[in-house]
């Protein structure tokens, strides 16, 4: 008889022989490699290499060079732009996941198991309408006549309105209010696989219910939180929509200059390069996020 | 025994949930099959004798214009739209040789685009011009290397668009507006970089044609710059409509006919105007992808588009509405008055095509409009 301390199957039951555990998983896992291969290694060596040519007469010309990130780095609005995407990224998932947790925890630990699923419909009903519509309709809410100001100036708080709308916070606004419902999924999932006898044993030792938190829930469910804001961070880098709508293009965001590159300009060989330093930025993102991102913890 | 089966659902007959790869492959050919003979499963049905494709900004989508070609002809119009050349010809790069066949293309786009390949060389002869507007032809795009590549169908200006019970009429009428402070924190600006450039260089006296690397730096951008300061929202077209019907802004820079004309039927408060400093005119055009079999197809649907009531059609869309390039287009009195047909000789005399510059001066406007966003 033979045991691997690292297996899980019962003592003295044999598995499958090991090359075709091998084999199988070769063949289980070809689709997605294929897929990966295609649909994103390509694509990226491609988009690599394009951003090393140039555009000149709306052709392009395959000639190495790096000018275009020389140009990148020369212009300090374009780097302008690549913070502005950051902070703003980063402001989004600091805020969505502290909206989210709380939300998250009482549905994970408060509410009675049979409504969970109802209440988690309902969490991620806002994903369910259009997303250029739901910025439009943040846009009318914080317009000068909308909801918010039309409330203000009826209960005498304000006599004009207030400008709500292309600034910052309307961008915020409108990232957070879709992606808490992202980190609320993440961080549920996460909270509702602890295990309760790590918070009954917490109490058993004498610990308060914050400290139980503190110190048990909050660091087991890291890996759900960091998930969730890495996700919301890729998908705010890369968005230009919600700038342009709520912001009102009042800042400049790398993703505006490179669809501005592509929509007007053609210029694909400027918005390769452009796109290379935002994926770089969220490589980095991603290191700085490693240690808690485990998606078998999610 | 032979089992009869009352098709794949039968209740007893399980036999359908099983794939095997005979099965797979049997019914992955009987769909293809399917597919094929039905048309669907492909982007357009391009290879079909009775349709055509067409890449189009969203004006020439209007159902009266398609359904009157279709209704014509025969001819089914397969109609996509698109915002910005760039991401047309990025469609038409992603497609096989021979998917689209038909291209509203912005005019002062025209010799680039034909340039790289893309266009056919049309018939001069074909064109009505003698019932065109004046000023229509007689542009610098308007042929390149001696050959016409799009035939106008449509034209407005870039301009102002404003709500007449908060800006002031006479206000409206210079390009000086742009840099007022009495509008500071009012205004919302078009976000398309070569028509606002190009109106920032007329209220410096600078015609588009004269523009330059050079006088980019050293007159235009300060003006520019303070536009952006006065500007609340840069955006297109629905951002800047939603400003503008939000009260978040009183006028549209860069807006016109093209931006308010349709509301204007339901909201008196929208007027446009052009600046007397010059009207900047743009233009859209038709032309024919240079792969395509369907010429003959194309070239019946630029008649239908010129003919009379093709151009009420086009240029009183349902997506936006514009001054069509016949003289003679048969327009209601409001149609009229709201597109100021009666004004359109001297609004013409007094413009300029928003032609676009050499590759060096266009990279530099593109340039300056992303410093003009970030600033």
């Amino acid at each position: 008889m033979s045991t691997t301390p690292t297996s899980d199957r019962p003592a003295g039951q044999p598995g499958p022989p090991r090359l075709f555990r091998s084999e199988l998983t070769r063949w289980a896992s070809a689709p997605t490699l294929l897929w990966t291969a295609i649909f994103f290694a390509a694509p990226l060596v491609f988009m690599l290499m394009v951003s090393t040519w140039k555009r000149y007469r709306g052709k392009l010309l395959p000639e190495w060079s790096l000018a275009n990130y020389e140009k990148i780095f020369s212009k300090s609005y374009l780097l302008e732009g690549l913070f502005n995407s950051v902070e703003v990224s980063l402001t989004t998932a600091l805020v969505s996941a502290l909206v989210a947790y709380p939300l998250a925890y009482v549905l994970a630990y408060q509410v009675p198991a049979r409504w969970q699923r109802v209440l988690l419909i309902l969490a991620v009903l806002p994903f369910w309408t259009s997303y250029l519509v739901r910025s439009y309709a943040w846009s009318v809410v914080l317009g000068d006549n909308g909801i918010i100001n039309s409330f203000l100036i009826a209960v005498s708080i304000i006599d004009d309105p207030v400008q709500l709308n292309y600034r910052r916070a309307a961008t915020v606004l409108g990232f957070v209010h879709f992606f808490t419902m992202l980190l609320t999924l993440t961080i549920y999932a996460n909270l509702v696989q602890i295990k309760s006898s790590y918070r009954l044993a917490a109490a058993d030792l004498g610990a308060s219910r914050f400290q139980t938190f503190l110190r048990i829930t909050l660091p087991l469910s890291m890996p759900g939180i960091m998930v969730g804001v890495f996700i919301t961070f890729v998908i705010c880098m890369g968005d230009f929509i919600t700038p342009q709508i709520l912001g009102g293009s009042n800042e400049l965001l790398l993703p505006q200059a490179i669809i501005l590159q592509i929509n007007r300009a053609a210029d694909f060989p400027m918005a390769s390069a452009m796109s290379v330093l935002l994926m770089l930025t969220v490589t980095v993102g991603y290191f700085a996020m490693a240690r808690w991102l485990r998606l078998d913890r999610v | 025994m032979i089992r009869r089966s009352n098709g794949p659902f039968a209740p007893y007959d399980r036999s359908w949930q099983k794939l095997s790869r005979r099965r797979f492959l049997k019914n992955s050919a009987l769909t293809a099959g399917a597919l094929a003979t039905t048309g669907l499963g492909m982007p357009f049905s391009a290879s079909a004798a009775d349709s055509m494709t067409f890449l189009t900004w969203c004006d020439h989508m209007d159902p009266r214009l398609l359904g009157g070609y279709e209704e014509k002809t025969g001819v089914k119009v397969e109609a996509k739209s698109y915002e910005g050349s760039g991401a047309a010809l990025s469609i038409k790069d992603q497609s096989a040789p021979g998917d689209w066949d038909l291209f509203c293309l912005d005019f002062q786009d025209t010799p680039w685009v034909a340039r790289d390949g893309y266009l056919k060389a049309l018939d001069d002869s074909r064109v009505p011009w003698d019932v065109f507007h004046d000023g229509i032809r007689d542009q610098p795009h308007a042929y390149t290397d001696g050959k016409l590549y799009g035939v106008p169908d449509k034209f407005g200006y870039y301009g102002i668009a404003y709500n007449k019970d908060k800006v002031d009429e006479a206000d409206v009428k210079s390009a000086e507006i742009m840099f007022s402070d009495k509008y500071k924190g009012r205004m919302a600006v078009y976000d398309y970089y070569q028509p606002i450039i190009q109106l920032v260089g007329l209220s410096q006296g600078i015609a588009p044609k004269d523009i330059t690397v050079d006088n980019l730096e050293s007159t235009i951008r300060k003006p520019l710059l303070k536009l952006k300061s006065n500007a609340i929202v840069v955006g297109d077209i629905v951002t800047v409509l939603n400003a503008l019907h939000g009260d978040s802004a009183d006028m549209i820079i860069g807006g016109a006919e093209w931006s308010v004309a349709l509301d204007m039927v339901e909201n008196p408060s929208l007027d446009y105007n052009v600046f007397d400093e010059g009207a900047l005119l743009w233009n859209e055009s038709l032309c024919i992808f240079e792969d395509s079999a369907k010429e003959k197809e194309c070239w019946d649907f630029i008649d239908w588009t010129l003919s009379p009531d093709g151009q009420r059609y086009l240029a009183t869309s349902e997506c936006f509405w514009a001054c069509p390039v016949r003289k003679d287009t048969p327009l209601t009195e409001q149609e009229a008055s709201i597109l100021r047909w009666d004004q359109q000789v001297a609004f013409l005399q007094n413009a300029y095509p928003s032609t676009l510059g050499a590759p060096d001066l266009d990279a530099a406007m593109l340039d300056l409009w992303q410093e003009f966003l970030a600033s």
